[in-house]
């Protein structure tokens, strides 16, 4: 243990602690801007770049960043002296002086702590007039990147690649010129990025954010000759509030549905109720796939890996493409609930399907793109025509004059409402799998699951693993939350090190919950946990919590879909994946 | 960005390289180095190899390529000039030097002409501090150059 002075403070702390983390837990907060971290999740990042964080160390000549210098013992450290302060504000008023002052029509404002910090720091006027950096916009199908808002803080570069394993974006260019960006400076679109976001869930300042499709919403709603449909995904009903100062894990589901009946919604669907549909389809693709195995058929794939997550999709598509075939085929709850409305409410209504508009809201931004992906269109008309994301609504029911927290709580229209707690999960890590267990257990077994929770298959550890009893027979699941965990996962796979029977992979660390287009949480991870206890609050408040005892999920097979993996559900439910992993970067 | 065909025997030579390395990405830059020598320059393709041989991303081997300014997208020309803009050289006139070659040639510091024929670049001292101001044409050093000797230099090559 070291013992060391903090502003006067008596503190001890371990050794190679840094003056920030001691000051911490004496309760001082040191401002920083560069440094980020998602704790108990092995997230960091500490660049030392900015230099916010400077504080004075009494004999040492220069000021120390005190996130990069370990306590030693005796240190007497000042955190707001005068010249703490006075470096701290010329510091940041340099940045400044190489931002664009465009805070009343940034994205970002209210949400920016680059604004924050000015706030807090009390500028009121930048003295440095010099040149400003200045790159192209770069628009992709999920994200916006405006570079000339970066301040090259590099978090995005250690989610994009320590995190994700993605390798999408890296600094480039050194000096003035320096900022981040893909290899060539070429398009996101034209890079391995697969819009999982959590680079725009990081960035300080306005430099990454979502491409906003809200008013094509709000045309939509004003449009009579269109009927207008929206699903919500489960992890928003664990964040929305957020947005309107509610404590995070609140549950606003009613509030939400109430909301979105305000803004004009024809008819207020869940995506849960797609979930359960999407588990009726891979549950039983993942039984099949068992079967066959054990009846002996060598050429059946295990593990079977689920595709829900958009983000995961275009990871393994890009990085994986020899293993296109593992994946479970069940397009995402998103995509099933698409040609559902269109192609079964729509047409007992009698709509046509460019008539009917379905919105979709999301934690996620790959979201975005994967309802754009041409698979997922009848003759140019998209399944899902529009994604967007918690914050986009929170914002279409702020500029509504809607009082979120005095609304009434409201419920799901029908048929295609109705969700059971199986589907509520997908929103966490393990979720997917565990509704699929609850279902497939029942199926396999004949048995009647006498308790639904999986507890060994949840937590927020970074790949865990756990052995179903399937009534004698073990089923080996896996689970992994962030890319990077997912890569090492699919490693063993490749080198047939892997004896998983079922793995669950999502592209965000916590799962949807942590989604790229959730409300900011700003490095809290207490945030992300309290959204997740959430989630599995919803589940346990559920009657029915398994999906094939959803009574309009058995009805749609019943009138419509006929049987899981039928002729109907091939066509409507399931999709195929490409090889994007050649040729990204050069155009012919 | 144009497709450029590299030569499959230069490539096999850069993989070869990467070999010797143990395909290590700690030795991003050694291999960037030795590609640099085989190709001339380090063209969008020839940072796919590499990043595609050590297991890294594309877009970190270009911002190792765009970070030091030893290496280079362009290629080089075939005569590629070297003005020398160390103190003795500079003191002595370099600068001057190098600006009659650039209205000369029509090229700034890190460009190559449109044929090809010559790109300009700086050093900074070659060792020959008294012949400055010196400037290097391949291997071939010319020393005392002064602005009005900058033409007959390039016509030597024309």
């Amino acid at each position: 243990m070291v013992k060391l002075t903090i502003d006067g403070k008596a503190v001890e702390v371990e050794k190679n602690t840094t003056i920030l983390m001691a000051a911490r837990t004496a309760g001082i907060e040191i401002p920083t801007l560069c440094y980020f971290q998602l704790k108990d999740m092995e997230i960091e990042n500490r660049p030392g770049g900015c230099r916010i964080c400077v504080v004075e160390v009494s004999g040492r000549r220069n000021l120390a960043p005190a996130c990069t210098t370990t306590v030693t013992p005796g240190m007497v450290v000042n955190t707001h002296s005068i010249r703490v302060l006075n470096a701290r504000r010329t510091v940041l008023e340099l940045i400044l002086s190489d931002h664009p002052a465009e805070c009343l029509t940034c994205a970002k404002s209210g949400n920016c702590e680059l604004q924050d910090m000015a706030q807090k720091l009390g500028v009121r006027e930048i003295p440095f007039q010099g040149a400003q950096s200045t790159y192209r916009k770069d628009t992709s199908p999920a994200i916006i990147r405006d570079v000339d808002k970066c301040i090259m803080c590099r978090r995005c570069e250690m989610m994009c690649n320590e995190v994700q394993t993605v390798g999408a974006l890296s600094a480039v260019n050194r000096g003035f010129m320096a900022v981040v960006a893909p290899a060539f400076e070429m398009n996101l679109e034209k890079s391995p990025c697969t819009y999982c976001g959590q680079c725009v869930s990081v960035c300080p300042t306005g430099a990454l954010t979502e491409v906003d499709h809200s008013r094509n919403v709000i045309n939509a709603l004003a449009d009579p000759t269109k009927t207008v449909v929206v699903q919500t995904a489960p992890a928003v009903r664990a964040a929305l509030g957020e947005e309107f100062g509610l404590a995070p894990g609140t549950l606003v589901t009613g509030k939400m549905v109430a909301a979105l009946r305000r803004l004009g919604f024809n008819y207020v669907f869940d995506t849960d109720f797609a979930a359960d549909l999407t588990i009726m389809e891979e549950g039983s693709e993942l039984l099949d796939r068992l079967t066959r195995h054990l009846n002996g058929d060598k050429n059946v794939k295990l593990p079977i890996l689920t595709s829900c997550c958009p983000g995961w999709v275009n990871f393994f598509e890009h990085n994986f493409p020899e293993m296109l075939d593992i994946p479970s085929t069940a397009k995402s709850p998103q995509q099933m609930f698409g040609p559902i409305a269109k192609e079964y409410f729509g047409k007992k209504l009698g709509i046509d399907r460019r008539n009917l508009i379905v919105v979709s809201i999301m934690p996620c931004l790959a979201k975005k793109y994967e309802c754009q992906r041409e698979e997922f269109k009848v003759n140019g008309d998209p399944d899902v025509n529009y994604s967007i994301s918690t914050r986009e609504l929170a914002h279409l029911i702020k500029q509504a004059n809607i009082d979120f927290a005095s609304l009434p709580e409201e419920d799901f229209d029908n048929p295609l409402g109705e969700s059971t707690g199986a589907g509520v999960i997908f929103g966490n890590t393990g979720g997917v799998i565990e509704a699929a267990c609850r279902t497939a257990y029942e199926l396999y077994t004949g048995k009647k699951l006498e308790k639904v929770e999986f507890n060994e298959l949840r937590g927020m550890e970074n790949i865990r693993h756990a052995t179903i009893d399937f009534n004698g027979l073990p089923i080996n699941i896996g689970i992994a939350h962030g890319l990077g965990n997912a890569r090492k996962l699919l490693e063993d796979i490749q080198a047939g090190k892997s004896h998983f029977h079922a793995i669950e992979i999502m592209a965000c660390p916590g799962g949807c919950i942590g989604g790229g287009g959730q409300p900011y949480h700003h490095g809290d991870s207490s945030i992300l946990k309290a959204r997740a206890a959430a989630i599995y609050r919803e589940d346990a408040g559920k009657p029915i919590r398994k999906s094939h005892e959803n009574p309009f999920i058995i009805e749609l097979y019943k009138e419509f879909l006929e049987k899981p993996l039928g002729e109907k559900s091939h066509h409507l439910l399931h999709t195929h994946y490409f090889d994007k992993s050649a040729g990204v970067f050069v155009e012919e | 960005m144009a497709k450029i065909k590299l030569s499959d025997r230069k490539v096999q030579e850069l993989k070869d390289v990467c070999k010797s390395f143990n395909n290590d990405k700690g030795e991003l830059i050694n291999v960037l180095h030795k590609a640099q020598g085989i190709f001339g320059y380090l063209p969008a393709e020839v940072q796919e190899v590499v990043a595609h041989e050590l297991q890294v991303s594309v877009a970190h081997v270009y911002g190792v390529v765009t970070f030091y300014s030893f290496f280079t997208m362009t290629p080089k020309g075939e005569h590629p000039i070297s003005i020398c803009l160390g103190t003795a050289c500079y003191v002595r006139g370099a600068e001057k030097v190098l600006d009659e070659f650039k209205r000369v040639l029509n090229i700034q510091v890190g460009e190559t002409t449109a044929d090809g024929k010559f790109s300009l670049s700086c050093l900074r001292c070659v060792g020959a501090c008294g012949l400055a101001p010196v400037v290097m044409v391949g291997e071939k050093v010319y020393g005392r150059v002064s602005p009005d000797g900058v033409k007959d230099i390039v016509a030597e090559y024309n």
